[in-house]
């Protein structure tokens, strides 16, 4: 017994030692990582032959290849004309995202605005030559060098396309015309729906509580929804706090949102105009703010505005790029916003909406109806940001930034 | 030079087995414990708070948050709380069905059961899940079932992740217990039985006094896959447990999800030095 002891005593000291040896081993190799990463990378200068395939990272209805529906398909016949097979990651959120994207095992993402900074910062993406793209030239105006796919001068991205978060309702259960959000951030209104509340699971929520405030509380002086100062900030939360005992789900999935709203396990709450649409598609008694009136309630909306980025580490880099021009040629982009539901980036998708199966890709004054080219109309809608320490206005340095978001977020979860 | 180093390791056995376990045990290290050195490390560090990276420098600021916010004590305590109730539960199920297959059922009924228990593993942990989802959904089949007797089910929440949780991880209850009472001798429960112990007496007296070091190890998977897991909870409640913050902060603050992980760990490590004292390893 006594010798057995000993023994594994000895064996202990040896896995000690192994230890020892691999945490310096670690460390080193630390150090040549962050080297690697702070390189700065260049832009591809022509694209080459196609690589065979291409592997995306999208929000989901970005990317259909009639798996969904036979007739919702964009991508067969890019990939017989470009020899790219396309394979596609759906993500949830854009936490999701980012870290699917540091795997380095994709070519490129869909990315929001509230991802995109941080993409840019962690040396994940690289520089995209708008020049080697042809449909680019005629994407609208007033989404080319954005702060959300434009660098220090320097272009990220491809816009796809931008929309606004909805607010959606069970006709059945639930009054309202949707003309406000109060049905869910007024706590008095929201106790009415006590456990049908349906919210999205992600920190950047926080900012729908303080786009609200910005029209119910305006002596808190609050401006941009992602620009909070503490006690701006403190306001957003509290308002939050109050609303989560009424909520029945939160989601960051667009099927379990789908698959609660037509059981009947929620009645109200913000969605995407993808589950929107598909719950329409299956004869759910859902309703939603308008379309009329842009989908917005009276105090405005948090949406988004994508831009397609290509990985630093893109395998297929040539295929990477045959994408993002065929995603916003007018009939490819004229499809996915139809079939999603928001505003093309490719001003010339507007002519091609009357071609298209009414039926599956909804009407043909598409772009009028979704304000594709009405810069003041997207003046109302907030893109999804990524909040900073740096307030970008004369209070400096005073804002919450993403980290506090997360821990908020957090916190009014319990 | 063969030769040389042959004479080398017969003269040398202890080298012999070194130059054997090289492999796995560098894997071991390297692949498993290395890993957790590397979460204890990140704990201590620090994250830029736009890019998401890490920045080497010391700081015990992540710990001070956990201790310092009410939030990350619920959630641990709720954690803890749901695997232990878990596992509790998983015991009182798996003993009479490990029990019935160990010393009642023919050998070939037995070999039947075995199989069944060991079935759902097979199917996708996700699949069992988004079941029960449908399950306890209000429009569901619970409801549907409980509706005429004027009751309805719990809904999602902390019930919800209480009764799914006991129904993946039961086979990795199951299984050792079995494997356990197998090992007891019939003989010895003859024995008991002519010295004139009632079967309460003989269960109470000699059976669980046997049977109880695999329950301990069978309560060890349980537990700590409980203590592990977050698709569950966020499938089938709102609240969030241990894994659901790791999962929220792994990209924008690892250091402080680190410094949760440590949470777990610190349990895990309590947990298993009290399972040894009750001897559960020998039933591992």
């Amino acid at each position: 017994m006594r010798n057995k002891g000993g023994r594994s005593a000895r064996t202990a000291w040896i896995v000690v030692v192994g230890l020892l040896a691999f945490m310096v081993a670690f460390a080193a190799g630390c150090g040549g990582d962050d080297d690697s990463s702070s390189d700065e990378s260049e832009a591809l200068s022509e694209v080459g032959e196609p690589e065979g395939q291409v592997d995306l990272i999208a929000w989901a209805g970005y990317v259909e290849d009639g798996s969904t529906d036979p007739k919702v398909d964009w991508v067969t016949d890019f990939e017989k004309e470009s020899g790219c097979e396309v394979n596609v990651k759906v993500a949830g959120t854009s936490d999701e995202m980012i870290e699917l994207m540091r795997t380095g095992q994709y070519d490129g993402v869909s990315a929001s605005g509230n991802a995109s900074p941080r993409l840019v910062e962690g040396g994940d993406v690289a520089p995209v030559n708008v020049d080697l793209v042809p449909n680019y030239e005629s994407v609208f105006e007033d989404l080319k060098d954005q702060p959300y796919n434009t660098f220090d001068g320097v272009n990220y991205g491809i816009p796809h396309g931008r929309g606004a978060n909805l607010l959606m309702w069970n006709k059945e259960t639930v009054d309202t015309d949707g003309k406000s959000w109060s049905v869910i951030l007024d706590p008095k209104e929201a106790a009415k729906y006590d456990g049908r509340i349906s919210i999205y699971d992600d920190p950047v929520y926080i900012a729908d509580a303080a786009l609200y405030l910005k029209a119910h509380q305006p002596d808190l002086g609050i401006e941009d929804p992602y620009e909070l100062d503490e006690e701006q900030f403190n306001a957003a939360v509290d308002l939050l706090k109050q609303q989560r005992p009424y909520i029945g789900e939160y989601w960051f999935d667009f099927a379990k949102q789908i698959s609660s709203f037509a059981n009947g396990d929620v009645d109200v709450g913000t969605t995407w105009q993808y589950q929107y649409f598909t719950l329409l598609g299956e004869d759910e008694p859902v309703a939603s703010t308008p379309a009329s009136e842009g989908f917005l309630p009276e105090e405005d909306a948090t949406g988004w505005s994508d831009t397609w980025m290509i990985s630093n580490e893109a395998e297929h880099p040539n295929c990477m790029y045959m994408w993002m021009d065929h995603i916003i040629s007018p009939e490819a982009n004229a499809k996915v916003a139809a079939w999603f539901g928001e505003a093309p980036a490719q001003s010339e998708a507007c002519a091609e909406f009357k071609n298209l199966d009414p039926a599956y890709f909804g009407a043909p004054n598409h772009c009028e109806l979704y304000n594709a080219d009405n810069p003041e109309f997207w003046s109302r809608v907030y893109y999804w940001d990524t909040p900073l320490a740096d307030c970008g206005d004369d209070r400096g340095e005073e804002c919450m930034d993403y980290n506090d978001w997360v821990s908020a977020w957090t916190e009014i979860k319990g | 030079m063969g030769r040389r180093l042959s004479d080398l390791f017969h003269s040398h056995p202890r080298l012999q087995v070194g130059g054997l376990l090289a492999g796995p045990v560098g894997w071991l290290v390297i692949g498993y414990i290395g890993s957790l050195v590397v979460i204890l490390i990140t704990a201590f560090w620090q994250v830029n708070a736009l890019s998401g990276e890490v920045e080497q420098t010391f700081t015990l600021d992540n710990f001070q948050t956990l201790v310092d916010e009410p939030v990350y004590r619920s959630i641990a305590g709720r954690t803890i709380a749901i695997a232990a109730l878990v596992t509790i539960t998983d015991a009182l199920l798996a003993f009479p069905i490990a029990f019935y297959m160990a010393k009642v059922a023919s050998s070939r009924m037995k070999a039947v059961l075995v199989v069944a228990v060991l079935l759902p593993l097979w199917a996708s942990y996700l699949v069992k899940v988004y079941a029960w989802r449908t399950i306890l959904s209000s429009g569901g089949i619970l409801n549907e079932f409980l509706d005429p007797f004027g009751v309805s089910g719990p809904g999602y929440g902390n019930v919800a992740v209480w009764l799914v949780m006991s129904y993946l991880w039961l086979p990795f209850m199951i299984i050792p217990i079995y494997a356990g009472l197998e090992r007891i001798p019939d003989s010895v429960i003859s024995a008991s039985e002519d010295l004139g112990a009632s079967p309460m007496t003989t269960f109470r007296r000699v059976i669980l006094p046997l049977a109880f070091p695999a329950v301990v190890a069978g309560s060890i998977f349980t537990f700590s896959l409980t203590l592990g897991d977050y698709i569950t909870p966020a499938l089938v409640s709102n609240n969030q447990f241990i894994g659901n913050v790791v999962y929220n902060n792994i990209v924008n603050n690892q250091p402080l999800a680190s410094a949760f992980v440590m949470v777990p760990v610190a349990v895990m490590i309590i947990y298993l030095l009290i399972a040894r004292r009750l001897g559960a390893f020998e039933h591992l």
